[in-house]
Formats: C-alpha cells, sequence, structure tokens
C-alpha cells in the first residue's frame, strides 16, 4: 500500500513541504500530527479511586474520634487502647504542625506523581496511525495503524460525564490492542472520534483531491497550520456534526420486560420451585438460599437493564453507532466490514410478543481480564420487533438486497413456511432419517449458502438464525462422529473471531455438507478477494 | 492484491491440475519424502469422501509418541507402585488406574489415527484432515493466515520432525499438523508465507 499522507500532502500543493506526518485537513485539534497532552483533569478522574479508598481507610480508623467530636457528651468511648493511638501520641507530644506537615508532603507528592504522569501522556494522530506515549520510568510507546482499525468506542462513566469528559478506546484487533486515550474532554473525543474514523476510512484521499479541484490548495494548508479549529469553517458543515436519529427506538417498558422473560428467568423459577421442593422434602432452611439467589438475580437484571436503557443504533459516515448504557454512556462506532457473524435469536418467552434479539461477533481487542462493558459488547439489538431487525440488518449489511431480506426473515427468523405449497423452502435441512437427532428441530435446523454468506438457521425452542459473512469467515469445518455417519449426516462449523455467535450447524446430509464446506471455502476465498472494506471509503470516492 | 476473484473457478476442487504442489514439483518431493503412502479413511460408505491428492504424515510421528506416551505410562505406573506398596494407599489405584487406561488406548490407535492425518494444497486454500471416528476436515485459505509456527522439542529434533501449526484470527480454527519432517515443515512454511503474501486481506 502506497503512503497516502504523502499521496495527499503532495497532491494538494507540490511545491511547500508538508511534515510527512501531519495530516492535511483536520478538524480536531488534537489530530494535527503533533504530540498533544490529555485532559487537564485527567489525573483527578484516574487517582479519583485510589483517593476515595485511602480517604475510605482514615475515616474508618478515624470513625470514633469524629464521633466524639461531634457527640462528645453521648457517647462515651474509651480510646485509651492497650497499645495507645497514634493520634493521641500527636497531641500529647505536641507533634501536630509536623503531622499536618507530612500529610500535606503526602499530598502534594501524590499530586505530583498524578501531575508527572499526565505530563507524560501524550497521544498523536496521523494519517497512519494512533500514537500514545505513557508512563515515567517505564515508558511505553504504543501506535496502532489506522487501517486495522475495528471501531473506535467512546465511554462516559458518570464522573466523568459530570465533569465533560470521556474516554476513547480505538479497537485494534488481537487480545490487548486497544489504544485508551483517557480521559479527552467530550467535544475533544468526538472529533477525534471522527477524525480516526475518517482517516482510517481512507476518504481523506478523495477529499484532497476534491479541495485541488476546487482550487484552495494552498489556503487548506494554511488552515492546517494555523489552526484546525478553522478548518470546520471552510469545510463547511461536517457530513456527522448534525446527529443521526436512531433507526430503532425501544420503549423502556418492553425492555425491562424483554430482560424479565429471558431465559435466565426460567431458570430462576426452576430453582426457585427445586427450592421450595428441597425445604419440604428436607429441611426448611435450604430456603433461606433463596434470598441471595434474589439479590443476585436482581442486580444482574438492573446492571442489563440499565446498561440497555438509551439505545440507539444510526447510520454514520464511518460505519453504525451504537450508544447505550443509562449511567455509563457508551458510545460504538463500528465501521463496515467488522461485523464476523450475526446472530439473530427469539427465547422462546419472546415469541408470542415477536421480540427478537441481534448479537454479534467481533474484535473487541480487550485485555481478557478487562471485563468493563464485556456485558454488552456483542450486542447490537437488545429487543426489537421483525421491522427493527431489519432495519439494525441493514445498517450492518448494506448490501442486503431484497430477496436475501426475504431468505433471513421469512424463511430464516419464521421457517420453514409449512402449509403454504407455493413457497419452498431454500435451506438445506434434517433429512427425516436423522429425525430422531433433531427431533424438535429437524424441519427448521438448515444452513443457505448465498454468494456473500453462509445462513445457519436452526432452534424451534430457542430460533436463531446465524449469518457468516464469507469474507470475515477465517476457516470452515466439516465434521462426522461416528453416531452421524451411521445415519449419514454429517455438521458444518464457520471459524470467526471469538465472541458468543456460535457458528456451528449439525446434523445435515453428508453429501450436502460437504458440497456447501468446498462451496463455502471457494466463496470465501472469492470474497476476501472483493472485499475492500479495510479502507472502506478510498474507492468509493476516490 | 494481485489475484482476481476469477482465479477461483469451480474447477479448483478438482484433485490434480489445480494443486499448488503440482506433482513433480520441488515442494512435493520435499513434502512427500518418507511419509505414509496411505490415507485410512473410517470404513462406512457414508463417511466424509476424500478426494484429490493428500500430503501425508512422517511415521517417525508414531514412535515419538509411543515414546513420550510410554515414559508418562510407566512414570505414572511407578509412582502408583510406590505409593500402593511403601505408603499402603490403595486408593491411588483408582486415579491410576483411569489413568492407564487412557494412555493404553490412546497407544492402541496411535499407528491407525496418525494415518489418518493429511492436508492438501488447493490452488487457493489448505485442507487438513484428521481422525477416523470422529473426521473433520477444514479448510483455512491461505490468505486468513496470521502466522505459521514450527515447533519441535527434544524429542522430535532426535527423531527429525517437525510440528506446523496454522493461526488465523479464529481460536477455533486449531490446524496442528504434527509429524512433518524438518525439511518439509521448513518447506511448507516457506510456501505458505508466499502464497499468503500474494493473497493477504484485512481481516
Amino acid at each position: 500500500m502506497t503512503d497516502p499522507t504523502q499521496d495527499a500532502g503532495a497532491a494538494a500543493d507540490p511545491i511547500e513541504i508538508v511534515p510527512p506526518s501531519a495530516v492535511a485537513d483536520v478538524r480536531s485539534p488534537l489530530s494535527d500530527g503533533e504530540w498533544h497532552r490529555l485532559h487537564p483533569l485527567t489525573p483527578v478522574l484516574r487517582g479519583g479511586l485510589f483517593l476515595v479508598v485511602v480517604i475510605g481507610i482514615v475515616i474508618a480508623n478515624l470513625r470514633d474520634r469524629l464521633i466524639e467530636l461531634f457527640l462528645p457528651s453521648e457517647v462515651d468511648v474509651d480510646l485509651s487502647g492497650p497499645e495507645g493511638d497514634a493520634i493521641d501520641f500527636v497531641f500529647a507530644n505536641n507533634l501536630i504542625l509536623w503531622a499536618l506537615l507530612a500529610v500535606l508532603g503526602v499530598l502534594l507528592i501524590v499530586v505530583g506523581l498524578f501531575y508527572l504522569s499526565w505530563r507524560f501522556h501524550t497521544l498523536r494522530i496521523t494519517g497512519d496511525d494512533v500514537e500514545v506515549r505513557s508512563g515515567v520510568l517505564f515508558r511505553s510507546h504504543r501506535r496502532a495503524p489506522l487501517d486495522r482499525v475495528q471501531g473506535v468506542n467512546l465511554t462516559r462513566p458518570m464522573v466523568a460525564r459530570l465533569l465533560g469528559t470521556a474516554k476513547l478506546e480505538v479497537v485494534g484487533a488481537g487480545m490487548d490492542a486497544n489504544v485508551k486515550l483517557e480521559y479527552l474532554s467530550t467535544a475533544n473525543a468526538e472529533a477525534v472520534r471522527s477524525d480516526i474514523l475518517r482517516l482510517a476510512s481512507g476518504r481523506r484521499l478523495a477529499e484532497a483531491q476534491a479541495a485541488e479541484a476546487g482550487g484552495m490548495p494552498r489556503a487548506r494548508a494554511a488552515v492546517g497550520v494555523v489552526g484546525a479549529g478553522l478548518a470546520g469553517l471552510i469545510e463547511g458543515v461536517d457530513a456527522d456534526a448534525d446527529e443521526p436519529a436512531s433507526v430503532v427506538h425501544i420503549p423502556p417498558a418492553r425492555l425491562v420486560a424483554s430482560h424479565l422473560l429471558s431465559s435466565s428467568t426460567i431458570w430462576l423459577i426452576l430453582l426457585i420451585v427445586a427450592l421450595v421442593v428441597g425445604s419440604i422434602v428436607g429441611t426448611p432452611w435450604v430456603l433461606f438460599t433463596l434470598i441471595p439467589t434474589l439479590i443476585g438475580f436482581g442486580t444482574y437484571w438492573f446492571r442489563s437493564i440499565t446498561k440497555s436503557l438509551r439505545y440507539s443504533i444510526a447510520p454514520t459516515p464511518a460505519g453504525v453507532r451504537l450508544t447505550f448504557g443509562l449511567f455509563t454512556t457508551i458510545t460504538e462506532v463500528l465501521p463496515p466490514g467488522r461485523v464476523h457473524a450475526i446472530e439473530i435469536h427469539q427465547p422462546i418467552l419472546w415469541r408470542r410478543f415477536g421480540w427478537w434479539a441481534i448479537r454479534v461477533n467481533r474484535l473487541s481487542g480487550r485485555a481478557a481480564a478487562d471485563t468493563q462493558s464485556l456485558l454488552n459488547s456483542d450486542m447490537v439489538l437488545p429487543v426489537g420487533t421483525r421491522d427493527d431487525v431489519e432495519r439494525v440488518l441493514r445498517l450492518l449489511i448494506p448490501e442486503l438486497s431484497e430477496p436475501q431480506w426475504d431468505e433471513v426473515a421469512t424463511h430464516g427468523m419464521f421457517g420453514p413456511m409449512r402449509g403454504e405449497a407455493d413457497v419452498a423452502d431454500p435451506y438445506t435441512t434434517t433429512p427425516s432419517r436423522a429425525r430422531w437427532l433433531r427431533p424438535l428441530s429437524w424441519r427448521r435446523n438448515g444452513f443457505l449458502l448465498d454468494p456473500d454468506a453462509l445462513l445457519l438457521r436452526h432452534g424451534v425452542l430457542r430460533r436463531a438464525l446465524v449469518i457468516l459473512p464469507l469474507a470475515r469467515l477465517q476457516s470452515v469445518r466439516v465434521s462426522q462422529g461416528p453416531v452421524d455417519r451411521a445415519v449419514g449426516v454429517a455438521g458444518i462449523t464457520g471459524h470467526t473471531v471469538d465472541g458468543l455467535v456460535s457458528g456451528a450447524l449439525g446434523v445435515v446430509d453428508r453429501t450436502a455438507v460437504y458440497d456447501v464446506w468446498q462451496a463455502t471455502a471457494r466463496g470465501m476465498v472469492a470474497a476476501a478477494a472483493a472485499d475492500r472494506s479495510h479502507r472502506w471509503d478510498a474507492e468509493a470516492d476516490a | 492484491m494481485t489475484n482476481s476473484p476469477d482465479q477461483t473457478s469451480p474447477a479448483s476442487d478438482s484433485p490434480t491440475t489445480t494443486d499448488l504442489d503440482a506433482a513433480g514439483s520441488p515442494t512435493d518431493a520435499a513434502l512427500d519424502d518418507g511419509t505414509f503412502t496411505e490415507l485410512i479413511e473410517p470404513r462406512s460408505d457414508k463417511r466424509l469422501p476424500i478426494d484429490g491428492r493428500w500430503h501425508q504424515i512422517s511415521p517417525k510421528y508414531v514412535t515419538v509418541q509411543v515414546i513420550s506416551t510410554g515414559a508418562v505410562l510407566v512414570l505414572v505406573i511407578a509412582a502408583a507402585l510406590v505409593l500402593a506398596l511403601v505408603l499402603h494407599q490403595a486408593w491411588v489405584w483408582i486415579p491410576a488406574g483411569i489413568a492407564v487406561v487412557i494412555m493404553v488406548w490412546t497407544l492402541a490407535i496411535l499407528p491407525r489415527q496418525a494415518r489418518s492425518i493429511g492436508y492438501r494444497l488447493r490452488d487457493d486454500d489448505l485442507v487438513f484432515r484428521r481422525g477416523i471416528l470422529w473426521q473433520r476436515i477444514v479448510a483455512v485459505p491461505y490468505g486468513r493466515m496470521q502466522l505459521v509456527d514450527i515447533t519441535h522439542g527434544p524429542l522430535d529434533r532426535g527423531f527429525g520432525i517437525a510440528q506446523l501449526k496454522l493461526v488465523t484470527a479464529a481460536a477455533a480454527t486449531g490446524v496442528t499438523i504434527p509429524g512433518l519432517s524438518q525439511q518439509a515443515a521448513e518447506s511448507l512454511r516457506d510456501t505458505l508465507i508466499a502464497v499468503a503474501e500474494t493473497r493477504r486481506t484485512g481481516l
């Protein structure tokens, strides 16, 4: 790949020497190819937890003394413990001044350390990558190439939101491959996010060429040097400055109901029944385990519901933008071609309401230990009707055609269509000789290979349809165990990046599976060769 | 990107003509030097079909596995004997017995299992198969490979064999070809990397 920055610079102004790392046109003052510091409140926010813990320990230790201070007569506390008290010692020896000085010194050192770490924590966004330098003694320097960016997450925890700051996370592929920018002011974070996504999309190249055609390259270069804040005036209204409206609206009541009707509720009921039976048959003391169980379920529901509230999904030029979370608001932008598997599913209790949920497999780039916001990291649609599913799916797969949507919805989500002779089921399903291996779902259990995706449909109690885009599939396996062989069936598994969506389907006719395996392997190569989504905008605009 | 989608014609799974390692090429000679010559398949005719020309692994793999599993087996038996006879711990026979049965069974099926391992270098992907009772066939397009790993332990080195592992972005791919001769492993790695370079795609 040629260096697009240099191309852009050369195209914009062949005479002036533009530094190779400088970005030709930027919207945010942070992404002009120079080193910048993070938000000045960063040390407070990052050190906030530490200070709270310290203060908590101090207060816990001085509790008795504080009570005595404010309620001297009512509570009689014996402060002269057998080994004495440090504060008594200080008072007794007239060391108050020294003690205060020591506390002040420690505070200064702590503040100084946070300040130092903030001073040394710098970031730089160039045309090709995002870089972060941090650490005072142990310096670290992380550089992430933009054409491998899997998405950009904007997280705003409660406290940070009050202070007008946000965390930005540039998602890379691989374990612990994310670049974290904590914290930026909200406006800056939004601008940096759109800049990163725009640079990653390769659209800048096209924009630079358009500017040349417009006959104002010198002005643009000057603006780039003077201050990017003015660039917006010249560029006019940003493409994504006006917030695109969410295409799906979930009523809070439906969200709460969908969580209460989830399959975990069935387990809770079964558990309660088991406990009641246990208390009748055995000892009634078993009933007391009910309380922690209910508390556990309550917190689980509370957490998952508050995380899904304020959900919105909208298309932006840089990809699909997902927002959710009541207290900690997370905004994620999922560029096109970063979704590795999609599952549309419906727990049994949702069926009579016609609700569906969508989750995806994608690279989250988080370390395994980083469990923060893992709860919803795969959720794209927490609950929605058939129309919501269609809208979300059209965002995730823009090239979805009308016959394909029919394959997904009519046959995939609700199929097979029984009793309608003129509608043939396009899916290849379990042969009737293997019916006993899928006693309930044998009519539904099947696959369909499209030119650009492998569709796996299974489950009657919990209906599910898995869509595996061939351009993202990593490998494909066909397998057959002894029971399968006796019946003449086999299973197929599409391997994607790790996630909750499984690309496995069992018990379909052996020859059909083998043929679709061959065809999938061929389709994967063809789809990958035709795929341009790692610089998704470069071709369309150039 | 040098290859075009039309390169993957429907003919690419016809056995002999489109394989990357045409019969008689230097790669081919290196891969087939001193390996098993016949792939073992399940007897039932309802098995998954196997077409085309497959490369197999070296018989030395069986020797290495027998030695290493046998050594563990001897250790387990010795430890159990010591515990049971010297320290009079009779319960030790339960875990030791389970472990011994599993290991003896592993040793018994090992020679046949090793003959069922095979791989094919097709035009656009590598196909790996293994297993008789549980047949598994995986196709990995060359462009999806993230890296190729060659490992060999001390025993492997003594017998001149190595294990080659393909890593893609999916952990489940799990293609590990054991028992390649050193020469075959290196030649295969170089071929794979050269091919992957020309067919590189995004994730």
